[in-house]
């Protein structure tokens, strides 16, 4: 046996309700590796190091091209998608742990849609007035569609609330992605008809506000959003709403 | 027909999935949304170059009726002439529709719509957002969806598999058997109509562009239920996709769209880095012999280019199977800007830059133009009428299916940024029919026994308990994985009857092999290997359909490429002959001399071999075993003919 490996500890637990436990894997080496292709190799083969049969680990995956926003964990501490973590990268024993700040489902595998949640109580959409034919969409500049288009490569992938210090488990703050996902819709032509409704939303309890501006987001963002930008974007508008709010109401 | 409001069950949660659960919002009836993860997460999101609608911005005189003759070529003439033909004049109104929604279109200096050029067509004819367009699509559609959600009129099952469906003593689909993910239970809904938006089997491959969810199971299920499924055999291989031990990444048609050269050293082995390699010293075999297309050639003809090098003439990269995919002379900002998606997936699964170095790539397995066989119903002007209870309908009344699910609109070769729009087409245009479907009823869901939904929920708890108690030698991940090997054997780019053969048999091995499955996780929460056990039996199924519609389809059609069944087109060929030699055959015999030597005897081996094969392949599934059938292909609008790109 000359044969390289792959050493992974990985931190698991059977249900939301019962305690962790830790197990180690050792599986062949192969050029190219990610930390998904050394997970489906414990599938194929399901043994610790201690050569003890368990279950396969479980975790959340999909295109593996780091598009779908799936396969975010905690890899040797750090946030990050699974399928771009590239075991030559990495030191070993590479740790695997499931993300912190949203609930355990199983192994791996959290529930984010606390995050989908934020995008419904923002209104992160274009009220358009049907899908019937009325036409063509708003002309509008490419420098704008392009600061758009950063804004809306947003996954939902929980990266950047993850590390934020002010999320928690138990608060309802709702962090750097939602705040962006405002500032997209608020800078669409039809989109900012429900400007001041969005605003509203992240004034209250949870919102913009409780930003300790610690700016770890934008560190751990997979696709570069610039989330701080956002955040200070989103402060102004707020600031202005208030004193549009004291004024005019 | 039910007094109270119609209720829907959409199966999956991409584009074609999202645009229908729109609609039907829109139409004031129940949607319920079932799918296997968190709605933003489908496969949908990996499209990365465009989507096709002929609105002409540049002014080159395109018109839906050349985009519709396009994908009809593109075909290779396969494709019921009416459904494409409705989808390409359809797609401008789409294109504005999304654009209303906010999608983050690329746009001129003026602000309207960018378009940009794709395979298999010479007008710059493809929307798009940098190179991310999937990913900004359903995202656009989720957030529609998720304001109708808002407002409570849709349920969203995520995290919910579908397993079959309800149906009763009549052969009418009334509902669906679901798997809690969670919780493992099982549970039927029942629904005045069901729809698979289930996309497409690339995983029956394992390594391909798909996604890990793309297993064709829900499909697959319904073939196993008596639907009829079409065309199994066109599977589209992708010209450029970068090698990999996991997945093969795609990098996107748009990359030449943009200019992207594809290229090889001229001598073999030739190991220099690709930059110290002078221009006539390099083998840019598209542009060479296609010229008029180059390398925008369709993919079809471009994967076996691509292979021709690489095997036979032994060209690929240092002799590796890999061809160059070069970007290197545009800007730097230029890249950014419209490709930036791909460009930044490159790097981080390879560690170079595309703007620096040339990519090296590798065809794929990316898209199944066959899949559920669906209906439609024509108007008599080349068109759909778009209240048929028909359209998309599967032979299973009540059943519907579209997307990459169906086998309509792309015959045997897919055109790139034609998925997209087939998706929202179909998902947006079938809504209509299926109310009109549910009208027609004399009897609704509500009348159904319970013991209908009883027998179904039992049926499925009996089956996964079944799996939950195998306890064999095989590992059934490793089992997935010598299936994905097979099929990438023999079932590819180039197809051998001898060869096929074979891998029938070794199918049928693994087959055998399956029964002695180990089910190696018996939890009771989150447990996802029965669930993939029973996938796998569906995608060994599904691989007997495509190998035995492979085997039987002894000609050469799009992706389909049986080098023995080559009718060798003469180079100097001209399409417009064979339109000609039809003419004058109604007149009588034609002389020989009308055409240049050699050409009489090639168009008419063409005629009979479209006489023998321009069909669309059924599979039934009897007597444990897929049944082949044929079914005549509506070519009421245009003249199928010899396709020629150079």
């Amino acid at each position: 046996m000359n044969e390289k490996t792959v050493k992974l500890k990985i931190k698991r637990r059977d249900k939301p309700d019962t305690k962790t436990y830790w197990q180690e894997f050792v599986i062949p080496y192969q050029e190219r590796l990610n930390v998904i292709a050394c997970l489906q190799a414990i599938q194929a083969d399901p043994t610790t190091h201690l050569g003890e049969t368990v279950n396969p680990v479980t975790w959340d995956c999909n295109c593996l091209e780091e598009t779908c926003g799936s396969c975010t964990m905690l890899i040797n501490g750090k946030v990050r998608q699974a399928c771009t973590a590239l075991i030559d990268s990495l030191e070993q024993p590479v740790v695997l742990e499931p993300m912190s700040k949203f609930p355990v489902i199983r192994d791996l595998q959290v529930d984010r849609s606390r995050m989908f949640e934020n995008l419904k109580k923002v209104k992160a959409w274009v009220e358009i007035d049907g899908t019937h034919d009325i036409g063509e969409g708003p002309v509008m500049s490419d420098q704008v569609r392009a600061q758009r288009y950063a804004l809306s490569e947003c996954m939902s992938c929980g990266c950047c609330l993850e590390a934020c210090p002010q999320f928690s488990l138990t608060n309802n703050f709702m962090g750097a992605s939602t705040f962006s996902q405002v500032r997209l819709f608020n800078l669409h032509p039809s989109g900012s008809m429900l400007q001041e409704e969005r605003l509203d939303a992240v004034m209250g309890e949870g919102g913009i506000t409780d930003c300790g501006n610690a700016q770890v987001c934008v560190e751990v963002c997979p696709k570069s959003i610039p989330l701080t930008e956002s955040i200070a974007d989103i402060g102004r508008q707020t600031t202005l709403q208030t004193l549009k709010n004291i004024f005019m109401k | 027909m039910p007094k109270r409001k119609k209720k829907i069950i959409v199966i999956g949660g991409g584009l074609t999935g999202l645009s229908l659960a729109m609609k039907i919002c829109e139409r004031n009836a129940e949607v319920v949304i079932v799918s296997y993860q968190s709605l933003k997460r489908s496969h949908s999101v990996c499209a990365q170059g465009g989507i096709n609608a002929a609105i002409d911005a540049r002014n080159e005189g395109d018109s839906p009726e050349n985009h519709f003759y396009d994908t009809i070529k593109g075909g290779d003439f396969l494709a019921h002439q009416p459904p494409v033909r409705d989808m390409c004049h359809q797609a401008p109104e789409i294109i504005h529709l999304l654009d209303r929604m906010g999608v983050a279109f690329n746009r001129t200096g003026e602000g309207h719509l960018e378009f940009r050029r794709f395979g298999g067509t010479l007008y710059s004819r493809t929307a798009f957002a940098g190179a991310t367009t999937g990913q900004q699509l359903v995202y656009a559609l989720d957030e529609q969806v998720r304001r109708f959600q808002h407002d409570g009129a849709v349920e969203t099952l995520e995290w919910h598999e579908y397993l079959g469906a309800v149906i009763d003593t009549q052969g009418v689909c009334r509902g669906a058997v679901l798997q809690d993910l969670r919780t493992n239970t099982v549970f039927t809904l029942a629904g005045d109509a069901v729809v698979l938006a289930t996309g497409g089997p690339g995983q029956v491959y394992v390594r391909s562009t798909n996604s890990t969810v793309n297993t064709g199971a829900a499909a697959t299920m319904a073939y196993l239920q008596g639907a009829k499924y079409g065309n199994g055999e066109f599977i589209q291989i992708h010209p450029t996709a970068i090698p990999g031990p996991d997945k093969l990444r795609l990098m996107s048609e748009s990359a030449r769209g943009e200019g992207g050269r594809l290229w090889v050293p001229r001598k073999a082995g030739d190991a220099r880095a690709p930059k110290l390699i002078p221009d006539s010293e390099r083998n840019y075999f598209l542009e060479d012999k296609f010229p008029l297309f180059g390398n925008l050639v369709p993919r079809d003809v471009a994967s076996r280019e691509i292979h021709d090098i690489v095997y036979n003439q032994n060209l690929g990269i240092a002799g590796e199977p890999m061809v160059y995919l070069d970007l290197t002379h545009k800007s730097s900002q230029f890249l950014e800007d419209r490709l930036g998606g791909i460009i930044d997936i490159y790097k981080k699964f390879t560690g170079d830059d595309p703007k620096d170095v040339p990519m090296k790539i590798f065809p794929a397995v990316h898209y199944s133009m066959g899949g559920l066989w669906t209906d439609y119903e024509a108007d008599g002007n080349g068109m759909i009428e778009h209240g048929s209870p028909r359209n998309q309908a599967t032979s299973i009344p009540g059943l519907y299916a579209g997307g990459e699910a169906d086998y309509q609109y792309h015959g045997a070769n897919r055109l790139g940024a034609n998925s997209l729009l087939s998706c929202i087409y179909t998902g947006l245009m079938m809504c209509r029919g299926i109310f009109t479907y549910i009208d027609n009823q004399d009897k609704s869901v509500d009348d159904i026994p319970s013991t209908t939904f009883g027998d179904a929920r039992n049926y499925w708890e009996g089956r996964l308990k079944e799996i939950k108690a195998m306890k064999g030698n095989e590992n059934p991940y490793q089992l997935h994985k010598e299936l994905g090997d097979i099929m990438m054997g023999n079932v590819l780019i180039v197809r051998d009857n001898k060869k096929l053969e074979k891998t029938i048999q070794k199918i049928d091995d693994i087959k055998i092999r399956f029964k002695d499955v180990k089910c190696v996780d018996t939890s009771d929460w989150a447990n996802p290997a029965p669930s993939f056990i029973n996938q796998l039996y569906c995608m060994i199924e599904l691989s007997r359909v495509i190998a035995k519609s492979a085997i039987m389809r002894d000609e050469f059609r799009g992706a389909h490429y049986k080098p023995e069944f080559d009718l060798k087109q003469p180079s100097d060929f001209d399409p417009h002959e064979y339109i000609n030699y039809l003419e004058k055959k109604n007149y009588g015999e034609v002389p020989e001399n009308t055409f240049p030597k050699g050409h009489l005897d090639y168009m008419k081996q063409f005629e009979a071999n479209n006489q023998n094969w321009l069909k669309s392949t059924i599979a039934e599934y009897k007597n444990d075993k897929p049944e082949i059938s044929y079914e005549p292909v509506d070519t009421s609008i245009v003249t199928p003919r010899p396709r020629k790109y150079d």
